[in-house]
């Protein structure tokens, strides 16, 4: 069979056997019934485990299907591991950008912010934790649409005059966001604001979440309206060791 | 010009961390080694050291590649360390004699009672400013002369040392048998039982109750003061500062004035209080520590809370009971229940600090009925650290006169956002996270750069500190009045469960 992977196809059997038996099964006999070299299927294994497609047993260390293949249509990483993972980086994003930072993924067809660091100016600000924002008006939804085989939702909210409402508007900038690996939004959501983000990648390159900043449209974008180089430097340069932490990219 | 950057040595009790951090404070880079937690008996917690220290040596590398720079950018080096564990090595080897005796670690327990009930042990508590308790590090260091043959005589001698793990860690970092720097700083040797905590100098009168030679023991230098440059791990580099972590966290928070108070939320907790150079003495329950001293300068007090489990009551949760896959989850199934559904754990694992300091305590889960799930459990989990917080607070306002009105936290498990609230509520004060999460090794790199004039002096640190993020209180007086007599009533019931043998 040319042009298949043999590898994947050899994770295949592994996941149909352990399907198949009647409970957990050792190393050893995964190895001898699909006649493959022990430290080959360990390999496998090691990395059907790291995906969450297959657990093992602390004791016995013998292995069966993970919890994440009965899952497989939902977020794999859990939105406050997510958060705990990113803390530290979210933290230097606020400090150098000097401005709101916020982490997103998508709940139920919107952004769900799952992390918020305040402005570092020390006035008064509330924690939004926990609120959900719309995908199409807000730079966080726009990273987390272009990266999604979904399309977003047919009739969409008009929040401002500058809100993209347009489907081929919408998934040309979406285009754009997937062209440049960063999206932004100006003024789409509230008048005066605007926002820069960036994809936070898992394990093989999937998005998990995205991470931005947010502020004063005049503090964010230059006088045409286009937010500063920096500004997306420091936010594509916290996405990426988010996503380094989180093992994309580790090979 | 070529940027410069401090990096701390962050090690804890799971892990040791390499943070390198620029001007502003902010991390650069970090790389992190989990090491094994032995467990060989009940009660019984040790680490391997040479595991410890070939983790610094393999990190350090790592944290300056991932940081893009190269050690001649680096103009010190900090360390923070987890307190009162204990390492005694062969001077002219470098070999740990046995594994170190790690801070939660109760064998101590009957050397503790027995040395009670000797008369010099109310002149050695009040010159330490400490009480007699398997905590600390001058116990575990009798218990080990006790049970290596021959060891007494070879400390005698001069030929083993002791340290906790600064100095081993400087040692090691100095040339270690090759004329290693074999010191602790005035943070550290507070936490022995073995220091006058006024002259700052090891108590000829403790030393003689322990039984322990001077031979064995480090120089005490202040926190913040050029140790050696370090030969290994970052060669050519300065180590500008040792301080116990929760006394680097203290500093991370920027904490200098007396009447600032911070809390760490990691494996245990602690809050301390800056009482500046004043020591104030505890009658109910709290410790009084130093804070830490910069060079010559007098050094800085502090009141310390201690709760022995916290984030370590959600990592058994996750590896003994098996309900969460990761730490963070616990948050998740937490938010599965609305409350606690009448459900209190007390994890009096190794007996309850402070301000109860029972050592007999064993923990409890009550409340119990068919109805409780999981769910329950989680939140009870993460309420039993919201309310030993409160119970050393309480501790804290009563014993130092002054009223806490914001806690300012850091630490791992200040990414739990519902934790937070608890507290905020459980509290009613607001809480406060600083834009660095990681006060510790922030600490620990505010020192050492403060000792080598990378920053100029404790303002230029302080402008460095921001709001993150803050929880407001949010719960009604009558149930926070009503859950803490619950939890007051469950935690009597761990009382008394080890029964004297």
């Amino acid at each position: 069979m040319p042009g298949t992977v043999q590898s994947i196809e050899r994770a295949a059997a592994i996941l149909r056997m352990l399907a198949g038996g009647p409970g957990r099964l050792g190393l050893g006999e995964i190895a001898r019934s699909l006649d493959l070299a022990k430290g080959t299927v360990h390999g496998i294994l090691r990395t059907l485990q790291h995906v969450g497609f297959v657990e093992q047993d602390r004791a016995s260390g013998h292995y069966q299907l993970g919890a994440a293949l009965l899952h497989l249509g939902t977020s794999y990483l859990d939105i406050n591991e997510l958060r705990s993972r990113s803390i530290n980086w979210a933290d230097p994003l606020a400090a150098r950008s000097g401005e709101a930072v916020r982490i997103g993924t998508v709940y139920e067809g919107r952004v769900l912010v799952v992390h918020h660091v305040f402005r570092p100016d020390d006035t008064f600000q509330t924690l939004d934790i926990g609120t959900l924002l719309p995908l199409h008006a807000t730079a966080l939804g726009k990273v987390l649409l272009a990266y999604r085989a979904a399309r977003p939702a047919p009739d969409l909210e008009r929040f401002t005059r500058r809100t993209v409402v347009a489907p081929g508007d919408l998934g040309a900038d979406l285009a754009r966001v997937r062209n440049a690996g960063w999206g932004a939004e100006v003024e789409e959501l509230t008048l005066g604001e605007a926002a820069v983000a960036a994809p936070i990648r898992g394990y093989g390159g999937l998005v998990v979440g995205a991470i931005g900043v947010s502020g004063l449209v005049e503090r964010i974008c230059d006088s045409r309206y286009r937010p500063h180089a920096r500004l997306v430097g420091y936010v594509r340069e916290a996405a990426r060791a988010i996503s380094r932490d989180l093992g994309a990219a580790r090979r | 010009m070529t940027e410069r950057y401090v990096i701390a040595v962050d090690q804890g009790t799971t892990s040791t961390r390499c943070i390198v951090f620029d001007r502003r404070g902010q991390l650069v880079s970090l790389a992190q080694q989990e090491h094994k937690q032995y467990f060989p008996k009940p009660g019984w917690v040790e680490h391997d050291a040479l595991e410890i220290w070939r983790n610094v040596e393999r990190l350090a590398p790592l944290a300056l590649r991932r940081a893009g720079i190269t050690p001649d950018q680096v103009v010190a080096v900090g360390i923070a360390n987890q307190r009162e564990t204990t390492v005694l090595w062969d001077r002219r080897t470098g070999t740990p004699i046995g594994r170190a005796l790690v801070w939660q670690d109760t064998r101590t327990d009957a050397v503790v009672n027995r040395l009670l009930a000797e008369p010099g042990a109310a002149q050695v508590q009040r010159r330490s400013a400490l009480p007699l308790a398997t905590y600390f590090s001058g116990p575990r260091v009798r218990w080990m002369l006790d049970h290596t043959p021959g060891l007494q005589e070879r400390a005698e001698r001069g030929e083993v040392l002791f340290g906790t793990m600064e100095t081993w860690l400087i040692w090691n970092l100095t040339g270690g048998p090759r004329g290693g720097v074999h010191a602790t700083d005035v943070t550290n040797a507070s936490r022995t039982n073995l220091l006058d905590v006024r002259t700052l100098e090891w108590s000829p009168g403790a030393l003689a109750f322990f039984g322990v030679p001077r031979a064995m023991l480090p120089e005490i230098r202040p926190s913040v003061e050029v140790f050696g440059a370090a030969t290994a791990a970052f060669p050519g580099v300065r180590i500008g500062a040792a301080l116990g972590d929760q006394q680097a966290a203290l500093f991370g928070q920027t904490c200098f004035a007396p009447g600032e108070a911070k809390c760490t939320y990691g494996t245990g907790s602690f809050l301390l209080l800056n009482t500046g150079t004043d020591l104030i003495r505890s009658n109910n329950g709290l410790l009084s520590t130093v804070a830490y001293q910069i060079g010559r300068e007098p050094a800085r007090y502090a009141l310390e809370g201690s709760i022995a489990i916290t984030g370590s009551l959600v990592q058994w949760f996750r590896d003994q009971l098996e309900l969460i896959a990761s730490a963070p989850e616990i948050e998740t199934l937490a938010r599965t229940v609305s409350d606690n559904g009448g459900c209190y754990i007390v994890p009096a694992f190794s007996g309850l600090y402070a301000p109860h300091w029972r050592s007999e305590a064993r923990g409890v889960i009550v409340g119990l009925t068919s109805y409780i799930t999981k769910g329950h459990l989680a939140r009870a989990v993460l309420e039993a650290t919201a309310w030993q917080t409160r119970e050393v607070v309480d501790a804290m306002n009563t014993n130092s006169g002054l009223t806490l009105t914001t806690l300012k936290v850091d630490g791992g498990m200040t990414a739990d956002n519902l934790l937070m609230q608890c507290i905020a509520d459980v509290l009613d004060v607001p809480v406060v996270r600083p834009m660095a999460a990681e006060t510790v090794s922030l600490g620990a790199a505010y020192a050492a750069g403060l000792a080598v004039g990378y920053w100029s002096d404790l303002e230029d640190l302080r402008r460095n500190w921001h709001r993150a993020a803050q929880w407001l209180p949010a719960m009604d007086p009558a149930v926070r009045g009503r859950e803490y007599d619950n939890w007051q009533r469950a935690v009597r019931r761990t009382f008394d469960w080890i029964q004297p043998v």
